[in-house]
This record gives C-alpha cells, sequence and structure tokens, in this order.
C-alpha cells in the first residue's frame, strides 16, 4: 500500500489507462500545456504530445459535443471541465445527448466518454463558481455520476469509468485534492454502482459520499470519543445507486443521517431516505435526518461561506439528534 | 456521371418522395405519432450529397432525416416500420421520425435537438484524425441552426484543428415560420464561414447534379487538404415544417411558384433532354418505386410492437 493524495490517485489512474489503452485521450481547457488547473494532468502534455493531451479552446459544448463524437467513431476520450460549474454551459451534451444516443437509436450507437469535473464549495469563488450540483446529473437514466471519497477509490472508480462504454460523469472536489489515503500497489479496478462501508459502527448509520465522507469520518471520531458508534456508507455512485450496504446498516442501527455538501432540496438525502422508508420501514426508530449546505447561493466571505456549508458539528448534532 | 448512377439518383429522389406522401398520409390517420418533418422538395440535396461521398465517409443529419437515411442505403422497409414505432425500425421503434440511424452504411442520426449535431460532427471528424484515417464527416443542418452557439463552437473546433468535416448548410429560407432574414444577420449563409476563415461556396439545390459535384469538389478538399469546408445549398421546403404547421407566414403563391421547378421535376426534364433515359423508363422506375413503397406499408403494418421488455434495454450498454 502506497499512501498518496486523491490528486496523484487521479492522475496515476489517467496515465495507467492512456498506458494501457491508445484508444483514450485526455480534452479540456489547460490540459495540456499548462498542466491541468488543478495540476492532475502535470506532465503529461510532455509524456503523450499533443495529440493524446488536447488543449481545447474555451468552449464546453465544443469539448463535450466533440468527447461525444469521438466516443461514437471508437475512441475513449476523457474530457475535462475545469469546473462543474461549467457543465451548465454543455448541459445538453451531458444530460440530453450522451445519455439518450445508446437507448435513443435502438443499441447501434454507443458513448464511451468519461467526463471528469470538479466541483465543491469553500473557496471563495462565489456563488457561480462553488457548486455541488452533482445530483443534478444523477436524475438523467443513461448517464452514470461517480463521486469518490478517498484516493483509493477515485483511482479505482476512474479506471473503470474509462474502461466502460457508457457516459461517465466523474466529479472531484476541489478542497479534497490534498487529502491522502492508502491505495493498493499495482492494478486495480473499483465498481462503479457498489457503495461501500468506509466505517464500522453499530448505533448510527451516516450515509454519505464525497465531501461528506471527509466530514463524517471526523464527526464520527469525535462522537467515538462520546460512546457513539457510527456506521459509515459512502455511496461511490449517485447513479446507478447501491442501497445495499444502506439497507444492511439501517438495519442494524434503525437510525440514519445522511450527509451530502449540495442542497437539501430534492437533494441524495431526499432520494436515499425515501428508499429507506420504503424498503427498511419497520427498522425506524427516529426520522432520518439530512444535513446539507443552506439554501442559499453561496457568498464569497469566507465566514458567511462556511456558515452556509454543512460542516462537522452539523453532523455531529444531527447523529445525536437521531440517538435521542 | 454514368447513366446508371443517374437513373439510382432519381429512383431515391422518387423514393424519398413517395415514401414520405404515404408517411404522411398513415401520419393524417393517427398511425405515425410525435413530431414528423417531411423532406419533400429537398430531396435533391441529401441525393446529390450522399451520391458524392465515399463508403467510408460519414452523415449525420438533424431531424428532417428520412430522405438522408434512404439515400444512405437504410431501406424503405426500416424507415416505414420506424415511423410507425415498430420493433423492426433500425432504432427498434424508439427514436421515431427524428432519430433514424445505421452506423453500419455510416449514416450517424438523425439529431433533434437545433444545432446540437453540430459539435458531435467536428469529435466524429477528431475521432477519425485521432484514428490516421482520411474519412470525410459530412455534417446536414439548416439555415435556422446557424444562429445558434454550437455552430459557431463547432466550426471553430474543426478549423483549429483541421478536422475533416463538410458542413452543410440546407438553407431552405425558413427556420421553422422564420425567416432567414428575420433570423439571421446574412441571409447567405456561407458568409458566416468567412468569420472562421474557412472555405466555402454556394449551390442550387433544386439541381441534383450541381449539388453532386459542388459536393464532390468540396469533399476532395477536406479529404486533400485536412480542412473543413461549408457548402451552402439553397432549396426549398414544399410542405410544412412539420405536420403540424399552418404556414402563415408564406404564401400559396410562393409555394406554386417554388413547385414549377422543385427538384424531380427538374431532374426528369434534364435526363429526358439529355436522353439519359426515355420517359418510359422513368415511368417504369417510379412504378417499381411505388411498389416497393407499397411493400413497406405492408411491412410496417404488419411488423411486431416493441416487446414491454424493450422499454429497459439499451439504457446502458452494461
Amino acid at each position: 500500500m502506497a499512501r498518496i493524495t486523491m490528486r496523484e490517485a487521479i492522475s496515476q489512474a489517467l496515465m495507467e489507462e492512456m498506458d494501457r489503452d491508445p484508444s483514450v485521450f485526455i480534452m479540456g481547457e489547460e490540459v495540456g500545456v499548462w498542466g491541468g488547473t488543478y495540476a492532475v494532468t502535470k506532465g503529461f502534455y510532455d509524456k503523450y504530445g499533443p495529440k493524446r493531451v488536447k488543449d481545447t479552446p474555451i468552449a464546453e459544448n465544443a469539448i463535450i459535443g466533440g468527447a461525444i463524437g469521438a466516443a461514437m467513431v471508437g475512441q475513449r476520450p476523457i474530457a475535462e471541465l475545469m469546473t462543474i460549474n461549467f457543465a451548465f454551459s454543455a448541459m445538453d451534451y451531458i444530460v440530453n445527448q450522451a445519455p439518450k444516443l445508446h437507448y435513443m437509436f435502438g443499441g447501434q450507437i454507443k458513448v464511451p466518454m468519461v467526463i471528469r469535473a470538479v466541483g465543491g464549495g469553500g473557496r471563495q469563488l462565489g456563488a457561480t463558481h462553488s457548486q455541488t450540483p452533482d445530483v443534478v446529473f444523477a436524475h438523467f437514466p443513461g448517464l452514470k455520476v461517480v463521486s469518490p471519497g478517498t484516493p483509493e477509490d477515485a483511482k479505482g472508480l476512474l479506471k473503470s469509468a474509462i474502461r466502460s462504454d457508457d457516459p461517465i460523469m466523474f466529479i472531484e472536489n476541489a478542497t479534497m485534492y490534498q487529502i491522502r489515503g492508502e491505495v493498493p500497489e499495482g492494478e486495480y479496478t473499483t465498481p462503479i454502482g457498489v457503495s461501500k462501508v468506509q466505517r464500522s459502527g453499530t448505533d448510527v448509520t451516516i450515509v454519505t459520499y464525497a465531501k461528506g465522507l471527509e466530514l463524517s469520518m471526523k464527526a464520527a471520531d469525535q462522537l467515538a470519543k462520546e460512546g457513539i458508534q457510527v456506521e459509515i456508507v459512502d455511496l461511490r455512485s449517485l447513479r446507478p445507486l447501491d442501497m445495499g450496504p444502506v439497507l444492511a446498516s439501517f438495519k442494524k442501527t434503525n437510525r440514519a443521517v445522511i450527509v451530502e455538501e449540495g442542497w437539501k432540496s430534492y437533494g441524495i438525502g431526499a432520494e436515499v431516505s425515501s428508499r429507506i422508508y420504503k424498503e427498511a420501514f419497520d427498522y425506524v426508530d427516529a426520522p432520518i435526518l439530512r444535513v446539507a449546505q443552506k439554501e442559499v447561493p453561496l457568498p464569497y466571505n469566507h465566514t458567511l461561506e462556511q456558515s452556509a456549508l454543512a460542516q462537522v458539528p452539523d453532523i455531529v448534532a444531527a447523529v445525536k439528534e437521531v440517538m435521542k | 456521371m454514368n447513366k446508371e448512377k443517374q437513373l439510382q439518383m432519381y429512383r431515391e429522389m422518387v423514393l424519398i418522395r413517395r415514401l414520405e406522401k404515404r408517411g404522411a398520409e398513415l401520419y393524417q390517420a393517427g398511425k405515425i405519432g410525435g413530431f414528423m418533418h417531411l423532406y419533400i422538395g429537398q430531396e435533391a440535396v441529401s441525393t446529390g450529397l450522399v451520391a458524392a461521398r465515399e463508403s467510408r465517409d460519414r452523415v449525420i443529419t438533424a431531424y428532417r432525416d428520412h430522405g438522408v437515411a434512404l439515400n444512405c442505403g437504410i431501406s424503405a422497409n426500416e424507415v416505414m416500420a420506424e415511423l410507425l414505432g415498430k420493433a423492426t425500425g433500425m432504432s427498434k421503434g424508439k427514436g421515431g421520425s427524428m432519430h433514424m440511424a445505421d452506423p453500419d452504411k455510416n449514416m450517424w442520426g438523425g439529431h433533434a435537438i437545433v444545432g446540437g449535431h453540430l459539435p458531435i460532427a467536428s469529435g466524429m471528424a477528431l475521432g477519425d484524425q485521432y484514428a490516421g484515417n482520411d474519412n470525410v464527416t459530412i455534417c446536414m443542418f439548416g439555415e435556422g441552426a446557424t444562429n445558434i452557439g454550437y455552430f459557431h463552437e463547432a466550426l471553430n473546433l474543426a478549423k483549429i484543428w483541421g478536422l475533416r468535416v463538410l458542413w452543410v448548410c440546407e438553407n431552405n429560407g425558413y427556420g421553422m415560420g422564420t425567416a432567414v432574414e428575420r433570423a439571421s444577420a446574412v441571409s447567405e449563409i456561407r458568409q458566416k464561414a468567412e468569420g472562421y476563415g474557412m472555405k466555402n461556396s454556394r449551390v442550387n439545390g433544386r439541381d441534383v447534379l450541381k449539388v453532386h459535384d459542388a459536393a464532390k469538389e468540396a469533399l476532395d478538399y477536406v479529404r486533400t487538404k485536412s480542412e473543413p469546408y461549408l457548402l451552402e445549398v439553397e432549396t426549398y421546403r414544399l410542405r410544412g415544417h412539420s405536420m403540424g404547421d399552418p404556414e402563415r407566414y408564406r404564401t400559396q403563391d410562393e409555394v406554386l411558384s417554388r413547385k414549377e421547378n422543385e427538384p424531380i421535376r427538374t431532374f426528369r426534364k434534364q435526363l429526358l433532354a439529355k436522353k439519359t433515359a426515355t420517359a418510359k423508363k422513368l415511368d417504369e422506375i417510379e412504378a417499381k418505386v411505388d411498389i416497393e413503397v407499397q411493400k413497406s406499408v405492408e411491412f410496417a403494418e404488419s411488423s411486431p410492437e416493441p416487446a414491454p421488455e424493450a422499454l429497459w434495454e439499451n439504457v446502458y450498454v452494461e
């Protein structure tokens, strides 16, 4: 096992897959000469050259639409969106083209494409550059949406995504590139659409993913000191959504808190709690609570922004509430 | 061009016209649903283009796609079955009128978001450039699609990366019911290519031979120079934008005047004048097409509906 950062894990996955399969290439804004605005593709341009690491114009429709076309004729493009907030400029391609073509043409066309997009708040970028709109993309059948919370999963899931014949939205969080974690040596992949218990416990189930996992782990450490043992289920994929480990955990703890970075309304918490109530109603000992972003556009001011984002104390308080 | 090829083009144009006329009847009878956009009046465009391509060249178009589907070699049976939403349609009844494709015949759809397939066309050409071949992607669209952002992003990308795309703008004068002069800063669309330093030309789309020759020249340019090219084709749609078009935006006199030199009549006159074919021969071709169309209706009507489980098929590859 090597201990590496999330950034290194993603970078390794890209490089390993580019070395393995010549049909894999990267296109996006500043992915090449610049080295990636978050330095994920640093060194790639020198290693692979302009053919396989393509700097594009600032034109999201050309980037995602272009990647779809290249995928349709047999390549495996990885299209990078500098931030997920720019996905809205290419929304037609992400939700209305890529996920539809295979179905609409009766299976004749495939779109083996990965869209890498980085999101998340907390960096004082103002309202239009700070969103976590993952759930928007997870709404659409035909698209797969993956968002890892550990370096190990980031590497394994991205490798699976690149090998998949379906269009995949791979969502990263800009504040998590520096987190470190153990990553297996050598070749491995992580299956898409499989949730995972990241911490075992007996008292309360926290269902979360990505940034929520980082925060929930910290909350669980604090709660353990007070004698509350939290079990954390990491969804990892938002579509397809694997409820198996969630339900198994809930049937053991009978209490759940759902933690997500995005807004609460119509969110992951709404979806997951509804499914728990449907599938495990007889096991419910307390109302399922949701911890999420406050329902405002994120402000620039650091203190205000932090007050709008879900924080560790919010998770601790919610767990204690369901324990009452 | 040899006689057989010209007669084949005549056959295709008549097939498009007559299949669509039957389609319109079936639509009125409630057997075809959704939106249906007829190509009647524009047949010379796709026929000339497809006749000029190499079989390895890819074609992608907008929602007015029945004609190009037939030109690319998709059978009348499959087109009619798709219109009726049957399991035997090329898209298994899941696409309908606007979404006809057959990648094996290098017909890549049938795309119904105006302008949406243009960046995809650039991407297809990118895929071919990446693979190292000299295939050309022929991307057809209406003049209405040149006012939306996709057009500009797609042309820009094609130019800066030297992608082999032949952009074919079918300028039929109206984006739905809005005349080109009311919607576009320039009504001669080829001028828009100038802004991207892209070679361009304009051709009379009522003359299938002129379309063919212009397309051939443009395809040669794109293939040998590894540069995109915009070919504007002046054409006219004789029917409404779609089946539900009250046509308040143009007069019956205007439509009637255009019928005088509509493309099939024009081509028939040319073939007779040059003695490429006799009237009897052309009548025979038309009679055979009528049988083919009739058989396609019988095939489609007798074909099965998609099975209930087809609902869940092809959402994902894996």
